[in-house]
């Protein structure tokens, strides 16, 4: 069997995984965030939180709560940087320096996972386990939260209540990430990940001597950082480490985790508005930019087009043998159109154009399938956009799932789609514009505006990954990407759920002969559209002097 | 104004609280309870597969390792002992941020771009001959190397006959694997300096060969750790 065929065949066995859990998770997330009824343990956890699962909240309450809850997150993640001198199974390693403390505080809490260290070089079990693994459950039981809210403005009417945010945050973490997690963990365990709580261990060597190891809980953590699409790996090597990604079929399954939430959600969403031929219009959306993205990395991938490429016969610098060309192919366009960046293989040493597609696939905002919640609620914003570019076309008031998308609607969501790209392109430009950051670029030229370009998009998309060659750890890029990250989160969370409350305030208008219909497939067309259009209509110049100058000169 | 600062602590401190509530949750219990569960049923694999010879822990099945002859004085970068198969080169790794090559646990790539020690030629970005940085010096060390290596007195290596992975650094610095071309190359020179048959050493490979996982799967690989310790045991059996 080719390589290509081998890697088509593992593109489709994916799809079959991915259909196959689509209705069940659905179905059972849309009940845990319709349903009434607390778990035991929940109620514990509510009494322990002080707060009442059943109070409705407006939007303004509903973004304190989660607002407060991820402010508190930063800060004691910060802390326990700060103080890991002094902390117990720290394995010796030192505090973490304030730049990069607050860097990866807010990474974590973002749902970012950007690293500017490496795991098996500074940060001790308490940290790993205790601190930033817990923000892989949480900073993605937000994200669901407030997608779920989203919906939920859709969904209701004549009332400004958008749920409870402990009720969903808890829900989120007890019902629907711990378990699938558990399980997860289990079957990277069986492929070969560790998990264990040695400390740092001679282990001998075929030729004598020893090798240094340095144990860890790293299953537990691979198995969320994937389904949280967090990213953040406890080595530095992420998921090339065999460690973490220790066979082609724990390869297969990590990205089974990263897309199983994000697919899934559109069905969710269906269920909630009542229809799920809605859901799938959206999940046709996802997964068409998705498969063409792949289908494109795959080519440009076994083309190897790139001088040393040329030399070597293939694109395999920086990545794994047992992968090869397709199983990276596959890992890195998903990792990058959902907000995970974590990596089975090097994106910096791709071809010039692999490396275009892992940032085109960011910088499209991480819709397709996106973040666990993030993805959604981003999509549906997209879909708020394309339905009033058909409403403009038309000369009809445009109106999505019932409701009527006037002035403030409208407001909202290009506010949304503003932030990331004002975001991305003014701190790049800043970087290349004051003379010290550039000494960070490992590589020159196109591929070194490329490395920072990269970096950007990433913190702001929240997705983590990076062209690796940047040296990060400086202060400039610890405090820049560090703002960028927490404003390329929250900003939006405001504006979704500031647009959450004024749709549910709405009374429904019924359909008529000349409502959009948008369960059909000319609005998957039309929205696949939109989305390309803004995307490259925002990041084509950047793109144009990066990526694509260094895919067309070879 | 003071009711709306209480209001505000009285929300931080229940974030807070939340916060410590589901550490407890997702920082202690779930780890421990996977690794309960992991210790319990896949007790070598969670410790990190370790491969015993002759009673001796000689390393992990998963971690690639560095077969190289003792360092000579005033000697920097070790020379491969050709007597064993070797792995993929490591020797770009470490001249970025986290050095590897395969001595401890850290792990990294190169992280170069393709076109990093090329230059402009008839309109094509092509390979700097000589250029002494970069991925295109790296790769033509590279092959040079496996060139002049596995050259025996009835074999020569035509570079078309070298594999990509052969001349390039891996992901996590630490492969494990091979591919079964690279190893089939190799199994000449393994062969002469080993005083072996070279049908034997290419039967070693093949048996030592992983395909894909249900035919599709990942590549088809060899593990060297796995194949030096069969070659180890073949030699021994000779001598």
């Amino acid at each position: 069997m080719s390589p290509v065929l081998a890697g088509v065949l593992q593109l489709l066995a994916l799809v079959a995984a991915l259909a196959l859990a689509y209705r069940p998770l659905g179905d059972y997330m849309a009940g845990v965030y319709s349903s009434d009824k607390h778990l035991r343990v929940e109620k514990w956890i509510y009494k322990g939180i002080g707060a009442n699962p059943n109070t409705e909240m407006r939007w303004p309450a509903y973004l304190r709560g989660v607002l407060a809850f991820s402010a508190m997150s930063v800060l004691f993640l910060y802390l326990l940087q700060r103080l890991q001198g002094s902390l117990p199974g720290s394995l010796g390693f030192k505090a973490i320096d304030p730049d990069q403390a607050f860097n990866t505080a807010t990474s974590f809490v973002a749902n970012t996972n950007w690293q500017s260290y490496s795991g098996e070089q500074a940060m001790g079990h308490v940290v790993q386990t205790g601190g930033l693994a817990v923000q892989n459950f949480v900073s993605a039981a937000v994200g669901i939260a407030v997608a779920v809210a989203l919906v939920r403005g859709f969904a209701r009417s004549r009332t400004g209540e958008l749920g409870n945010f402990w009720s969903d945050l808890v829900r989120g973490v007890v019902r629907i990430l711990i378990p699938i997690s558990v399980i997860g963990a289990i079957v990277l365990v069986a492929c070969g990940a560790i998990q264990n709580f040695s400390g740092i261990h001679g282990v001998g060597q075929f030729m004598g001597g020893s090798q240094e190891w340095n144990g860890g809980a790293v299953a537990s953590q691979e198995a969320i950082k994937e389904l949280g699409t967090n990213g953040g790996g406890y080595f530095n090597a992420n998921s090339a480490h065999p460690f973490e990604n220790p066979n082609p079929i724990s390869n297969l399954f990590e990205i089974f985790l990263i897309l199983v939430i994000p697919f899934a959600l559109t069905r969710t969403f269906g269920k909630m508005v009542g229809s799920v031929k809605q859901g799938y219009a959206i999940l046709a959306t996802m997964a068409t930019i998705w498969i063409g993205f792949t289908a494109l990395m795959m080519w440009t991938e076994f083309h190897h087009g790139g001088p040393a490429f040329d030399l070597a016969g293939g694109a395999m610098e920086g990545k794994e043998t047992r992968f090869g060309i397709g199983g990276s192919s596959l890992f890195a366009t998903s990792t990058t159109l959902t907000s995970t960046g974590a990596v089975n293989s090097f994106h910096s040493s791709y071809t010039g154009f692999g490396g275009g597609i892992t940032m085109l696939g960011m910088q499209l905002g991480e819709i397709a399938p996106g973040g666990t919640g993030s993805g959604l609620y981003g999509m549906l914003i997209m879909a708020i956009i394309a339905v009033f570019i058909a409403g403009l076309m038309v000369g009809r008031t445009p109106e999505y799932l019932g409701k009527k998308i006037g002035t403030r609607e409208i407001k909202l969501a290009a506010c949304y789609i503003l932030v990331t790209p004002a975001l991305v392109l003014g701190f790049t430009g800043a970087s290349m514009a004051l003379s010290t950051p550039k000494d960070s670029m490992l590589n020159s030229g196109a591929h070194g505006f490329s490395e920072i370009l990269y970096a950007f998009t990433s913190g702001a998309n929240n997705n983590g990954s990076a062209f690796a060659g940047l040296t990060a750890d400086t202060q400039w890029f610890n405090t820049t990407i560090g703002l960028a990250m927490l404003l390329g989160r929250f900003l939006p969370m405001v504006f979704v759920l500031a647009l959450a409350g004024s749709l549910a305030e709405q009374k429904p208008i019924p359909a008529t002969a000349g409502t959009l219909r948008t369960e059909k497939p000319l609005f998957t067309g039309l929205l696949v559209g939109t989305i390309m259009i803004i995307t490259g209509l925002t990041y084509f110049p950047a793109l144009a002097l990066g990526p694509l100058a260094e895919g067309l000169a070879s | 104004m003071n009711n709306s600062v209480g209001n505000t602590a009285r929300l931080l401190g229940a974030g807070l609280r939340a916060l410590l509530v589901l550490t407890v949750i997702c920082g202690v219990l779930y780890p421990l309870a996977v690794t309960g569960v992991a210790q319990a049923l896949f007790n070598n694999k969670a410790n990190g597969s370790e491969i015993k010879d002759g009673g001796k822990v000689v390393g992990s099945e998963l971690i690639g390792q560095r077969y190289d002859l003792p360092l000579k004085k005033g000697q920097e970068t070790p020379e491969p002992d050709l007597k064993w198969f070797q792995p993929r080169p490591s020797n770009g790794l470490g001249t970025n941020s986290v050095n590897t090559q395969y001595k401890l646990l850290l792990s990294g790539a190169t992280n170069l771009a393709g076109d990093s020690g090329s230059l402009q030629k008839d309109g094509k970005e092509v390979c700097d001959p000589k250029a002494e940085e970069g991925l295109c010096a790296q790769v033509r060390a590279a092959r040079d190397a496996v060139i002049k290596d596995n050259r025996t007195a009835d074999y020569k290596v035509r570079p078309s006959d070298i594999p990509a992975e052969a001349v390039t650094s891996s992901g996590s610095g630490l492969d494990p694997h091979i591919s079964p071309e690279y190893a089939d190359l190799q199994a000449h020179r393994v062969a002469d300096r080993n005083g072996l048959d070279f049908e034997q050493v290419e039967k070693l490979v093949d048996d030592h060969t992983d395909g894909r996982i249900l035919g599709f799967m990942g590549e088809p690989r060899v593990n060297v750790l796995k194949l030096n310790i069969a070659l180890k045991h073949l030699v021994a059996e000779k001598g």
